[in-house]
C-alpha cells in the first residue's frame, strides 16, 4: 500500500484523468467512496423501512390481508396475509438491514470516510485501496443478504442477535440457505468495517494537516476516531463467531448446540461482546457529528471541548464492560448481573455530560434554526429519552420485568431512529453542498423534518406503554392474549403513525434527488462554519488540496471578538497567529 | 512511487503533516490490523477455553488423534520462517538485495511448507475418522472410542475446535506466503527495496511473527495440554 500512500499526495487537485470506472464505481478517492456508501446504504435504509411497514401492517390488522400483500409469493403471505413464518424473517430482516447495512455505514462508511480526510487536513485516506476494498467488500456483504430474502427456504429466522440454539440448527428454523447466507453476509460486513477501522485510526493519527493537534479536531472526528476502535476491535468478535455459526450450520461443527456438548450461552456472550460496543459504534459518530452541527447553529464555540472528548473516550471504554445487561434474563449469576448493572449505570455519567453540554452550548446562543439544527436538536432530545429508558432496562429488577418486551423496541429505536437517524439527516443535509455542491430544499427540508419528528414519536412512544403492558418483543399476533386485546387500538395507531412516518420519508428523498441537479449552487462555505472542508470549493476536488493549508485554532471559533464575522476558520490565519512548528518543518 | 523510491526516505510518515507517531503509514496500519487479528484469535481461543472447560465429561488426552511429532517439526519449521524473515529485513536493513532476497524466498519455503504439511495432516486425519463434527461411525477413531481410550461425549467440541482454530491459523498463513510471494516478485526481484524503502519487508514480516506466534499458543493447547 505504499504505492497508493506515496501517489495520492503526487496527484493534484485539477488534473482528474481517472476513467468513469475508477473514478465512480473503483473509486479509491474517499470523497467517492463515502458518496458510494450514501447511495448504497441509504437503498437499504428503504429496504429495511419496507419490512418495517410489513410488520406494522400484520400487528395493526392481525390477520387480513395487506394492501399489496398479493405479489408476495404463496409462501410467504398467501392472499396477502403475512404468515408467521414470514413474519419472523421481517423482525430479523428488518433489523439486520438497518444495523448493518443502514446506520452503521450511514454513520461510520459514509461519514467516517467523506470527513475524516477533509476535517483533519490530508490528501486522501492512508490507504486508499484498502478503503475501496472495505466500500466493495461491504457492498457483496449486502447482496449476499438481500438473495436471502429470495431463497426457497425463506431468509434468517432467528432475530438479528441470530441466539443459538435455533440460528445454529436448521431443524429447528426451518430456514437452511437463509441463515447461512446470513453468517456468510455477515462475514463480509466485518471485514469491510474491520478495513475501514484501520484506515480511519490511520489516517487520523498520521495525516493530520500541520497545526491540526489532537485537541484541535473537531468532535466528529474524535468520535469517528474512537468509533473506528471500537468497531477495529469489536466487529472481528462478531466474524470469529459468525464462522464458527456458519460451521455448525454448514460443517455440522458442535460449538453452539448444547445437545452434543456446546453451549447455546456461548453465542449470546460473543454476540453482546461485540453488540455492545456495536451500540457506541452506532452513535457515537452521531453525537460527533451532532456536536458540529450545534455549535453552527448556536453560534457559540462548544461547550466543555475537553469533557466532550473524554466523554467520548470514557463511553467507548465502559461499553467494553456491559454486554452482560442484555443477558440478565438468559441465566446469569446475580452477583455478575449487579457488575454489570453498576458498570451500565455508570455509562450515564459520561452521556449525561454530553447532554449538559450541547444544551451549555445552545444556552444563550444566537440560535439559527436550519434544518440541520433542527435535526441535532431533535438528536439531543430523543437521545435523552433514550437513555432514560435505557436506565430502567440497565437495572435488573426492572429488566427483568420488561425484558424482551415492546419497551426494548421503544428504548432501542429511540437512540437509533431518534439518535442516530435523526443526526444522519441532519448530517446529510449539512454536508450535502459539499458532496454534491448544491443545497438541498430549506423549505421541504422543515417539513420532513416536522413530520418525521411528530410521527416518528407517535410512533414509537406508545411502544413504551406496550412493553409495561406485556406485549411480547416479536410476537406476531398480540390479540391471540386477552390481556393484550385492549391495546389493539394503540397497536393500530401505531401502524398508522409508522405508515405516515414512511410517507414522509418520501419528501427527504425527492428533496435529495431534486437538489442533486435543481438544488441552488451552493458556494464555498454556506453554513459559515469552521472547518477545513469549508476551504475547499463545493464539491470538493479529487486530491481536496493543492496544497495542504495550516491550522491556527480550534474547530468552534464562533462569535469571536477577533473577527467581523461571527465565526473565525481554522485554516484562517489572523496576524496574531504563528505557524505551527509543523508547517515550519514542512517549509509552508 | 518509483520514481521517488531511489531518492526519497519511504520509511518516514507520508507528507508533511502534524506530528502523528512517526512511523509510516503502512506499519502503523499493520500494528493497528494486527490488534484486530488478536481480538479475532482471542474470539477462537476463548471459545475453546470456554467449552473445553465446560465440557460434559473428559477432554481427549494429547497424543491419541493428533500426531504431535509431525506437528513439532511443522512447529520447528514456522519458528526457523520466522528467524529467516528477521534475516531478510536485517539484510535490507544492510542494503545488501542479494541476501534479502535468499532469506525472503526462504521464509515463502518455509511457510509453503508449514501449508503443505497441515494440509497432509488433516487428510491424514479425516482418512482415521476426525472431522470437524465428531468421530465418523465405523473408521479407526470410531473404534478407540468404542474402547473407551477416547470419551464420546466431547469428540464433537474437540473436533470443531481443533478444525476451526487450527484452519483459520493456516488461512492466515497462506495468506502470509502469497503475500510474500506477490512481494518477492512484484519488489523484491526486481531490486526496488533499498536501504532507504523497505517498508513492505516490514510490514509483511509483523504479519508473519504474528501469525507465528498465534501457532506456538496454538500448538500449546491443542496439541500438547
Amino acid at each position: 500500500m505504499t504505492t497508493v500512500a506515496a501517489t495520492a499526495h503526487t496527484t493534484h487537485a485539477h488534473h482528474d484523468d481517472r476513467s468513469f470506472i475508477r473514478k465512480y464505481i473503483f473509486s479509491t478517492d474517499h470523497k467517492i467512496i463515502g458518496i458510494q456508501f450514501l447511495f448504497v446504504s441509504l437503498f437499504f435504509l428503504v429496504i429495511g423501512g419496507l419490512l418495517a411497514m410489513q410488520m406494522r401492517w400484520q400487528l395493526g390488522y392481525p390477520g387480513q390481508p395487506m394492501p399489496g400483500g398479493g405479489i408476495l409469493p404463496e409462501t410467504m403471505a398467501p392472499g396477502g396475509v403475512i404468515l408467521p413464518e414470514y413474519y419472523i424473517q421481517l423482525v430479523t430482516m428488518h433489523g439486520t438491514f438497518m444495523v448493518f447495512f443502514a446506520i452503521m455505514p450511514l454513520l461510520v462508511g459514509v461519514y467516517a470516510n467523506f470527513l475524516i480526510p477533509l476535517k483533519i487536513g490530508a490528501h486522501d485516506m492512508a490507504f486508499p485501496r484498502i478503503n475501496m476494498w472495505s466500500f466493495w467488500s461491504f457492498v457483496v456483504g449486502g447482496l449476499v443478504m438481500l438473495s436471502s430474502l429470495f431463497v426457497p427456504d425463506g431468509a434468517a429466522r432467528a432475530g438479528w442477535t441470530m441466539y443459538a440454539p435455533l440460528s445454529a440448527r436448521h431443524d429447528f428454523s426451518g430456514a437452511s440457505l437463509g441463515q447461512e447466507l446470513w453468517s456468510v453476509s455477515i462475514i463480509f460486513v466485518g471485514l469491510s468495517s474491520i478495513l475501514g477501522s484501520l484506515n480511519y485510526i490511520t489516517t487520523i493519527i498520521n495525516n493530520r494537516a500541520p497545526g491540526m493537534t489532537w485537541f484541535r479536531l473537531p468532535l466528529s472526528v474524535w468520535s469517528l476516531f474512537i468509533t473506528a476502535i471500537l468497531g477495529l476491535l469489536a466487529l472481528p468478535v462478531l466474524s470469529g463467531a459468525a464462522i464458527m455459526l456458519l460451521f455448525d450450520q454448514i460443517l455440522q461443527t458442535h460449538f453452539f448446540d448444547p445437545a452434543v456438548g456446546g453451549q447455546a450461552l456461548l453465542w449470546q456472550h460473543l454476540f453482546w461482546f461485540f453488540g455492545h460496543p456495536e451500540v457506541y459504534i452506532l452513535i457515537l459518530p452521531a453525537m460527533g457529528m451532532v456536536s458540529d452541527i450545534i455549535a453552527n447553529g448556536s453560534r457559540k464555540p462548544i461547550f466543555g471541548y475537553h469533557s466532550m472528548v473524554f466523554a467520548i473516550v470514557g463511553i467507548a471504554f465502559l461499553g467494553w464492560l456491559v454486554w452482560g445487561h442484555h443477558m440478565f434474563m438468559s441465566g446469569m449469576n446475580p452477583t455478575l448481573g449487579s457488575s454489570f448493572m453498576v458498570s451500565t449505570l455508570l455509562i450515564a455519567v459520561p452521556s449525561a455530560i454530553k447532554t449538559f453540554n450541547w444544551m451549555g452550548t445552545m444556552w444563550r446562543g444566537n440560535l439559527r434554526f436550519h434544518v440541520p439544527m433542527l435535526h441535532a436538536v431533535a438528536f439531543v432530545a430523543m437521545f435523552v429519552i433514550g437513555g432514560l429508558s435505557g436506565i430502567y432496562m440497565a437495572a435488573t429488577p426492572v429488566d427483568m420485568f420488561i425484558h424482551d418486551t415492546y419497551f426494548i423496541v421503544a428504548h432501542l429505536h429511540y437512540v437509533l431512529f431518534g439518535g442516530s437517524l435523526f443526526a444522519l439527516f441532519g448530517a446529510i443535509v449539512f454536508w450535502y453542498p459539499k458532496m454534491f455542491g448544491r443545497m438541498m430544499s430549506e423549505g421541504w427540508g422543515k417539513v420532513h423534518f416536522w413530520l418525521t419528528f411528530i410521527f416518528y414519536n407517535c410512533t414509537f412512544f406508545p411502544m413504551h406503554i406496550l412493553g409495561m403492558a406485556g406485549h411480547m418483543r416479536r410476537i406476531y399476533d398480540p390479540t391471540q392474549y386477552n390481556f393484550l386485546q385492549p391495546y389493539q387500538p394503540m397497536n393500530r395507531f401505531i401502524s398508522i403513525s409508522a405508515f405516515l412516518l414512511f410517507a414522509s420519508q418520501l419528501i427527504f428523498f425527492v428533496n435529495f434527488w431534486w437538489s442533486l441537479r435543481k438544488g441552488k449552487p451552493a458556494g464555498q462555505n454556506p453554513w459559515e462554519d469552521n472547518g477545513l472542508e469549508w476551504s475547499l470549493p463545493s464539491p470538493a476536488p479529487h486530491g481536496n488540496w493543492e496544497k495542504l493549508p495550516t491550522v491556527y485554532r480550534g474547530p468552534y471559533e464562533f462569535s469571536s471578538p477577533q473577527v467581523a464575522e461571527d465565526y473565525l476558520p481554522q485554516y484562517k490565519r489572523l496576524p496574531t497567529d504563528r505557524e505551527p512548528a509543523s508547517a515550519l518543518l514542512a517549509g509552508h | 512511487m518509483t520514481h521517488a523510491a531511489a531518492t526519497v526516505d519511504q520509511m518516514r510518515p507520508p507528507y508533511p503533516a502534524e506530528r502523528g507517531l512517526d512511523v509510516y503509514n503502512t506499519k502503523l496500519g499493520m500494528w493497528i490490523f494486527l490488534a484486530s487479528e488478536v481480538m479475532f484469535f482471542a474470539a477462537l481461543i476463548g471459545t475453546y477455553i470456554i467449552l473445553r472447560f465446560g465440557a460434559p465429561g473428559e477432554w481427549a488426552k494429547p497424543g491419541i488423534v493428533l500426531n504431535i511429532k509431525i506437528t513439532a517439526f511443522n512447529t520447528f519449521l514456522l519458528i526457523c520462517s520466522s528467524v529467516s524473515m528477521v534475516k531478510a529485513y536485517a539484510s535490507i536493513q544492510d542494503g545488501d538485495q542479494k541476501k534479502m532476497r535468499f532469506w525472503l524466498l526462504m521464509t515463502i519455503l518455509g511457510g509453503a511448507a508449514f501449508v503443505g504439511i497441515q494440509v497432509y495432516e488433516y487428510l491424514h486425519l479425516i482418512e482415521h475418522g476426525f472431522l470437524p463434527s465428531g468421530v465418523r461411525e465405523g473408521s479407526e477413531l470410531a473404534e478407540l472410542v468404542a474402547k473407551g481410550t477416547l470419551p464420546a461425549a466431547t469428540m464433537g467440541l474437540y473436533g470443531s475446535t481443533f478444525y476451526t482454530m487450527t484452519g483459520f491459523h493456516g488461512f492466515h498463513v497462506t495468506c502470509g506466503v502469497i503475500s510474500m510471494a506477490y512481494l518477492y516478485f512484484t519488489k523484491a526481484l526486481p531490486g526496488k527495496y533499498t536501504k532507504l524503502n523497505y517498508g513492505g519487508i516490514e510490514t509483511v514480516g509483523l504479519y508473519w511473527h504474528f501469525v507465528d506466534l498465534v501457532w506456538i499458543i496454538l500448538f500449546t493447547i491443542v496439541y500438547l495440554i
